[in-house]
């Protein structure tokens, strides 16, 4: 290892990539939330400008929520992220138990086989997916778009998962098994708790895409009572006319929760409770 | 309550066999250690045991009944971890108790039990902490506390003592040797380090490649080594184990005689050699010395001074070597 005081370069360095990069990634947040608080001509006239008070508007957020529907939009966005979340976690860590414990024959085609998605995009798909979704009576609803974010999630969960359950130590699983507890209270009451900080990373990966998803809203779940809030604010871009104000401040509300949910998750990222466990 | 009898284990995992039949009687209140090289097969034998790994052939009865298809929970049995394997996200309370109620028993019980093992272990003051708030030594305690509380049959314990460091190490020992007797229950403890199993055990079993070497107390496998194997596994430093060809003597493949059965001289003996290393323990002085059939280790009680290139002469004990045939078997004379 190389004394770690004694090239402040190398150092400073480091340092000023990883705030090149974040300013590169937070720069289009940044030009969303200022030009969201900014009236229709001082968006074009000075886009860069913050929005002072002489320019100060609300008038996009008052239109977004004129529109009465954007709650549900969001409400519909939230069910589907979080759901779609829940079974991700739920099936991928259950098939990453059985392919991390147990000794079965094809263990390891089936983790290839599991894991194949992660390079196969699912988009590919849609057009069977959609016949699929036709034929099953399930368009223009909620319960379709949680079926393909499902398994859209599962490859990456179901490889990180296994990854991280085969680092959990055995001899606390037969402890367990010793202890009477049933292959269910194990995976539940052991394992889970153990990996939670694998789970929230797979928890971050999964909902962001979700949550910002166009496609899959757009073909499947058109419909009004239906829309994510991704789709939604797409009724303020026009072929002619586009309202920015609304759709700026659409896409500003649309951050916030999805921040809530990422500052949850992270938190169990950094936090873990394996410790004491063994050794 | 507590005898173990094993009838023909055969433990395969694809096409390697890892236990090749072994047969074994353990009786009730027996402190029985399997010892052994990494790879011979006592941890996975003691799994089989505790039902964890299914035998792929053989019967396993405990108390007389065979549990070949019994779950773990079931077997009445214990299990002491080498890493401890304590569930983190419980206090050492719930830890100890928690095998006691998910068998169903009522929560005075538990609670009576825990008290009684805790106390037993000194643990009284930290049954409310989290295992990751206790030191090493308290971890294997909770550990072996929450094997008594189940006031098992038997008591398995999987290199125990591995995690700790050696003055830890010697505490549990004799803290394990003291609960053994004041349990009178049936003890199997698995380990590579034979001080634990000299100092531990009723009756040691030495496992090697799948298979049972000896079984005998301490001091039979000590004095009286069935093979070569067991010669130079038991006793410590090694047996030198010497080319019998070299020695010029004729009957037998190897020659074995222990380190401190051998005398030396600086003018005559049997042997004569040079001085490569001395080791000075204190109560030991270990003398490594290159001669014409190759290296030998002799141990001498007490402190001795000898120069490093010097010339010594060793004369092994009479009556203390030990002759094994091309099969490596002892050769009784």
């Amino acid at each position: 290892m190389a004394k770690t005081t004694a090239s402040p370069v190398r150092t400073g360095l480091v340092h000023l990539a990883l705030i090149s990069y974040t300013l590169i990634a937070l720069f289009p947040v940044f030009l969303t939330v200022i030009n969201s608080f900014k009236d229709r001509s001082s968006i074009f006239r000075d886009p860069l400008g913050l929005p002072t008070p002489s320019v100060f508007s609300l008038v996009g957020y008052e239109t977004v929520l004129k529109q009465g529907d954007f709650t549900l939009y969001f409400q519909n966005s939230f069910i589907v992220t979080a759901v779609s979340i829940f079974f991700v976690l739920l099936f991928g860590a259950m098939a990453a138990f059985a392919l991390s414990e147990y000794r079965f024959r094809g263990n390891t085609l089936m983790g290839l086989y599991l894991a194949l998605g992660i390079m196969i995009p699912i988009r590919l798909g849609t057009v069977a997916i959609l016949q699929g979704m036709v034929a099953a009576g399930l368009v223009n609803t909620l319960t379709a778009l949680i079926l393909v974010y499902t398994a859209q999630g599962l490859p990456l969960a179901v490889f990180i998962l296994t990854e991280f359950m085969q680092t959990v130590s055995d001899d606390l699983k037969n402890a367990g098994r010793i202890d009477g507890l049933s292959e269910y209270s194990i995976f539940f009451r052991l394992v889970l708790p153990l990996i939670r900080p694998a789970m929230a990373t797979v928890a971050v990966f999964t909902m962001i895409p979700i949550w910002n998803d166009l496609w899959f809203p757009l073909i499947l779940a058109p419909s009004d009572g239906t829309k994510t809030i991704t789709l939604g604010s797409q009724v303020f871009i026009g072929q002619f006319v586009t309202n920015w104000n609304a759709v700026l401040a659409a896409l500003t509300l649309a951050i916030v929760p999805v921040l809530v949910l990422y500052l949850i998750f992270s938190r169990q990222l950094i936090r873990g409770i394996t410790a004491g466990a063994v050794k | 309550m507590g005898s173990l009898k094993i009838e023909n284990i055969v433990k395969s995992f694809g096409h390697v066999d890892v236990l090749k039949g072994i047969d074994l009687e353990v009786e009730d209140g027996e402190f029985v250690i399997f010892v052994g090289p990494s790879g011979c097969g006592k941890s996975t034998l003691l799994r089989v045991i505790a039902g964890l790994e299914d035998a792929t052939s053989g019967e396993i009865l405990i108390d007389g009944k065979k549990v070949n298809n019994t779950p773990p929970a079931k077997r009445g049995i214990a299990m002491v971890f080498q890493t401890y394997a304590l569930y983190p996200h419980l206090s050492v309370r719930d830890n100890m108790g928690l095998g006691l109620k998910q068998a169903g028993k009522p929560a005075d019980e538990i609670k009576e039990r825990t008290k009684v093992a805790s106390t037993m272990l000194s643990l009284d003051d930290y049954l409310e902490r989290r295992p990751s708030e206790l030191s090493g030594g308290q971890r294997q305690r909770v550990a072996i506390g929450r094997a008594i509380v189940r006031e098992p049959k038997l008591f398995l314990f999987d290199e125990p003592l591995s995690n700790l460091d050696a003055a830890l190490r010697v505490n549990t020992r004799l803290e394990i040797a003291r609960l053994h007797r004041q349990l009178k229950a049936t003890m199997i403890y698995v380990t590579h380090d034979q001080v634990e199993a000299m100092t531990l055990a009723d009756k040691i079993v030495v496992l090697n490649k799948g298979k049972i070497e000896q079984v005998g107390s301490p001091m039979e496998l000590y004095n009286a080594p069935q093979t070569v194997f067991v010669a130079g596994f038991i006793g410590s430093p090694q047996m030198n184990l010497i080319d019998a060809a070299k020695l010029g003597e004729s009957g037998a493949k190897t020659i074995g005689i222990r380190p401190e059965h051998i005398q030396v001289s600086k003018t005559s003996g049997d042997w004569k050699g040079s001085v490569i290393h001395v080791e000075h323990l204190g109560a030991d002085t270990i003398i490594y010395l290159q001669t014409d059939f190759g290296p030998l280790t002799v141990r001498l009680f007490g402190e001795h001074q000898y120069d490093v290139d010097g010339v010594l002469y060793a004369t092994p004990d009479a009556g203390r070597t030990y002759r094994f045939d091309s099969e490596g078997q002892v050769i009784k004379s």
